[in-house]
């Protein structure tokens, strides 16, 4: 069980950085953390379970070939049936960004193990990374008349300033809104966890009657856990969901 | 539906008739397994992402004004007109968090290029 801290009772000290690899380029700290490492580790794991099982092609898949096929089927029905077939050139965009993220929130479930989304820098620079994708590659579609979808049809001119800064507010929320979902959903379901693992500890230092009041906070750890996996699970489908919806926007033209 | 009654008697005719309506039923159990199939894909993700919607809906509201505080703030103080901008950034970053529910729930159409009454209609 992902519940006992080396070091106390402290609920967020899961998340703190630790320096592996000092290194120190000009004035800027680009040190080795242990967050860089589990990104390694993620996506290493994520191109171990995409290459080995795929590498022997055969035509009927075992295990691990269904899995990472049905990995990719599942991204692309997603991104297909969102954006249309014209969308599938974002496809290994959004399939990178499913499986790293799928990957990271898993790998946070193991005791000791560090949740790379529970950093906000980690899943921002995901969500620019979509953000920018969206403006670059509808700019290059619409040329300058994408700023269109700033301004809304059928708005009386008077109010279109108006309607504009709100849109204009709306769409730089976007990123924001994204990495704060999976960020905060991270963080708070391991932050729960902890808490009420640390419940069973104090209470059953108690004595007798302290063990037997910590089978309660114990079974909703259990519980909490099992939720984590669905919340992990759940919020790396939703970050490429959304990565589709707002791709679909960059390359769909009224139709 | 191409032969006449007369040529059913015929028995390469009658042989290729019978063929064709058993394959076309054959296709039409096979399209309803796919699609009652289909359908409860469609419910089980409906259920799963109920919890996924509800987080969503207040992020996207709460992203909306924490982006119109923010803007409000930074404009205030390159321009120096504390608090008033601040004030009206709150304003329209609520109204955008409102929008962006509604976007989310699907209540509102997604804003779309190349579709404007004074450009091109």
């Amino acid at each position: 069980m992902a519940v006992k801290e080396g070091g106390g009772l402290d609920p967020v000290k899961q998340f703190e950085v630790k320096e592996l690899i000092p290194i120190q380029i000009g004035d800027i700290n680009f040190a080795f953390t242990n967050v860089s490492l589990f990104m390694f580790v993620a996506v290493a794991l994520v191109m171990l379970l995409m290459l080995l099982p795929t590498s022997g092609r055969a035509n009927v898949p075992g295990r691990w070939q269904n899995i990472a096929e049905m990995a990719y089927e599942f991204a692309a029905n997603m991104l297909r049936s969102t954006t249309g077939p014209d969308g599938m050139k974002f496809f290994p965009l959004v399939f990178s960004l499913f499986m790293f993220v799928l990957m990271c929130n898993l790998l946070g479930m193991f005791p000791y193990f560090y949740t790379v989304t529970s950093q906000i820098v980690v899943t921002f620079f995901l969500a620019m990374v979509v953000i920018l994708t969206v403006i670059i590659a509808g700019i290059r579609q619409h040329g300058l008349a994408w700023f269109q979808v700033f301004v809304p049809s059928g708005v009386p001119g008077p109010i279109i300033p108006l309607v504009s800064a709100i849109e204009v507010i709306s769409f730089l929320s976007r990123p924001i809104s994204l990495s704060v979902r999976l960020f905060a959903n991270m963080l708070a379901g391991h932050i729960m966890l902890k808490v009420f693992a640390a419940f069973v500890v104090s209470l059953s230092a108690m004595g007798a009657l302290g063990v037997v009041g910590a089978i309660l906070p114990l079974g909703m750890t259990v519980a909490i856990t099992a939720l984590e996996f669905l919340v992990s699970a759940l919020q790396a489908y939703v970050f490429a969901v959304l990565t589709c919806i707002y791709l679909n926007d960059a390359v769909h033209t009224h139709h | 539906m191409i032969s006449d009654p007369g040529d059913a008697s015929q028995g390469p005719d009658r042989e290729l008739e019978e063929r064709r309506a058993k394959l076309a039923k054959q296709i039409a159990a096979h399209e309803a397994e796919e699609e009652a199939q289909r359908q409860a894909d469609a419910r089980a993700t409906a259920t799963a992402s109920g919890y996924a919607q509800a987080f969503r809906l207040s992020t996207d509201f709460v992203a909306g004004v924490a982006v119109g505080a923010f803007l409000g703030f930074g404009f205030d103080w390159v321009f120096g007109t504390t608090p008033w901008l601040l004030i009206v950034f709150l304003l329209l970053g609520f109204a955008a968090g409102v929008l962006n529910v509604l976007r989310s729930a699907g209540l509102i159409q997604q804003p779309q290029v190349g579709h404007r009454p004074r450009g091109d209609e």
